[in-house]
């Protein structure tokens, strides 16, 4: 059910300024792909091209291409609406609804595109929740309200959230930033389960965790201020941490600059 | 780089200074009391309202002057303002309390079950007895079908100029709904007349009135609904757009659910502001003394209205009439809000664990 992502050429603007310029790879399947760079490079605005969310904000277009298997995201006629129902994201600052329980935050996604019997919606908010790894911490209190979890738990929920309306690829903006390490131990431990069944990719400012996340990483960089964003180069993260091709990237990962 | 300077050294050296004693500022307002009545008394001013600025004045003065003797520049300077601010407190609740205070002593007088349950058909008005169930009536029904009318199209306008609202438009929109903030209540009556009962030769009615409280109420309901959707954060529209969930939806599930507590309040808050006008109901419904339950036909009353009517009779009678009709106003428009903030408690985003 995961499927692949090629990229070619794409460019995004917000209103006239360019945010990133020409960026082509491809996303396997059944992996975990993290994006790297410093602040303000465009790896947050690329993530959210892949599922049509950069134009959600005001001015915010593309040009180039994103295949999804062999469909392109941005062929006219296609529904954004139905791209996000495939491509699910999780966001950096947990965002549970807070008028719903977690029960309800789970069932959203499901509930607000359609209706479904109460016996259906039972199994996928388990399993889902089960999935995130939140089952045993949350189950004898489904009725809650989500807001009144942890961080940590609260992020579990959005990722429950996320694959309770079963996409195909994962994206993920810094979703560990706001959380403590035991945390952000728990949801890297449940990326590595999620690639089993899901295209995975992260955005991470944290040089370990893609390391330890990551089937491959891809480092993003400005040539300038006021440049766009331009990805250096992609590959192996075994590779790209212990041999890169561009002498920036690793310039970049052992902190001689950035 | 130059060092900073140290203007004000401690003194001795220690981080203890003198502090004025707790109880100061009560035995200062105390004093101060004293002092504004002693002058009072001993100038023999006649107004009670000069007496209570001579003490408010004479407060903040000596606190100022007692905190800078015995504490010290900046400390005197935060008992100045907070003494402003306290005075200031005073000066805005004073009014407000003695308004209710006196509606209430002045209301109770002929205020029981047969007052509220009786219309003033056949009373001669230099009589006491005689009600106010028609004029109950009348408000009920003109500040329903006002909210009715303006409560959605005030709703859907904010919905649009939040979330949909790009460019000339909505900047359109934004100005005339300021406009129509500024418009007078009696501007909006003329308004429904020249066009409702002139020249499409309506009746005098109810509904007449209604329309002209709705044109005064949608603009309160299309401000504050816009501030209470600015207030839901993008997030939430965010993680509702990435689950796939359409546009309408999610403004529909998601975005008015986490605002509606303060929708409401904003709703009760203009239905309490139209409830209390008078001229409108004055041009457009006519007034009348007798029960009329159908607010599309015929001339109705209003409790405002009812509160002038009686005013301008002007004997005993009719003076408790009206005072009653007041509190009965009072109390209806504080019974809709209290009710507004039940429910905006009861459905604002839950943070319990």
């Amino acid at each position: 059910m995961a499927k692949r992502i090629d990229v070619s050429g794409l460019t995004a603007y917000y209103g006239s300024h360019k945010a990133i310029e020409d960026i082509s790879m491809s996303i396997e399947p059944r992996s975990v792909t993290a994006f790297i760079g410093p602040s303000g490079c465009g790896k947050s605005t690329f993530l959210r091209t892949l599922n049509r969310m950069h134009e959600v904000t005001p001015g915010g277009r593309v040009e180039g291409k994103v295949m999804l298997d062999n469909e392109d995201l941005y062929a006219s006629g296609v529904d954004p609406v139905s791209v996000r129902r495939t491509i699910g994201m999780v966001f950096q600052r947990p965002n549970p609804f807070p008028t719903m329980s977690i029960y309800d935050n789970v069932a959203a996604g499901l509930r607000l595109n359609g209706s479904y019997k109460k016996s259906e919606l039972d199994d996928v908010v388990e399993k889902s929740l089960k999935g995130a790894n939140l089952w045993n911490e949350v189950k004898d209190r489904l009725n809650r309200p989500g807001s009144g979890l942890s961080g940590g738990q609260q992020q579990r929920l959005c990722i429950a959230r996320a694959i309770a309306v079963e996409p195909k690829v994962l994206l993920m903006d810094e979703p560990c930033s706001a959380l403590d390490p035991i945390s952000t131990l728990a949801i890297e431990d449940l990326i590595g389960e999620l690639k089993e069944q899901f295209t995975i990719v992260i955005v991470t400012h944290n040089m370990q965790q893609a390391a330890r996340v990551s089937d491959r990483t891809a480092f993003f960089n400005l040539a300038a201020i006021g440049q766009p964003g331009k990805l250096v180069e992609i590959d192996d993260t075994e590779r790209i941490f212990s041999n890169p091709s561009v002498q920036a990237t690793e310039d970049y990962i052992s902190g001689r600059f950035g | 780089m130059e060092k900073p300077v140290i203007t004000t050294p401690l003194p001795g050296g220690t981080l203890k200074q003198p502090r004025l004693p707790r109880w100061a500022p009560a035995g200062l307002a105390v004093l101060s009391a004293a002092v504004g009545v002693g002058i009072g008394l001993a100038a023999d001013l006649a107004s009670r309202v000069q007496w209570g600025l001579i003490a408010a004045l004479f407060y903040i003065v000596a606190t100022h002057v007692l905190a800078t003797v015995v504490e010290g520049k900046r400390q005197a300077k935060d008992r100045l303002v907070t003494s402003l601010v306290w005075v200031s407190f005073l000066v805005a609740v004073i009014p407000l309390a003695s308004l209710i205070w006196e509606t209430i002593v002045r209301g109770v007088k002929v205020l029981d079950v047969y007052f509220l349950t009786h219309s003033m058909n056949g009373v001669i008005t230099l009589q006491p007895g005689g009600g106010i169930y028609h004029a109950i009536i009348g408000t009920v029904e003109q500040v329903g079908l006002a909210t009715l009318i303006a409560a959605p199209i005030g709703l859907l306008t904010a919905i649009y100029l939040v979330e949909y609202g790009t460019g000339r438009l909505a900047k359109a929109v934004t100005f005339f709904v300021d406009v129509m903030t500024g418009i007078p209540s009696i501007v909006a009556g003329l308004f429904i007349l020249s066009f409702w009962i002139i020249v499409l030769d309506f009746g005098y009615s109810g509904f007449a009135g209604a329309m002209a409280l709705a044109i005064l109420m949608m603009p309160i309901v299309v401000r504050s609904t816009e501030e209470m959707l600015k207030l839901v954060p993008n997030e939430l529209r965010e993680a509702s757009l990435a689950l796939g969930v359409p546009k309408w939806r999610t403004i529909l599930k998601v975005v008015l659910p986490t605002a509606i507590g303060g929708i409401t309040t904003g709703v009760m808050l203009a239905v309490a502001r139209i409830a209390g006008e008078s001229a409108p109901i004055l041009l457009l419904v006519f007034g009348s003394q007798a029960i009329n339950g159908n607010p599309f036909e015929g001339a109705q009353s209003s409790l405002p209205y009812y509160i002038y009517e009686q005013w301008a009779n002007g004997n005993e009678a009719s003076y408790d009439r009206a005072w009653a009709a007041a509190l009965v106003l009072i109390a209806f428009v504080m019974i809709l809000n209290l009710v507004a903030r039940g429910i905006a408690r009861w459905k604002a985003p839950k943070t319990g664990r």
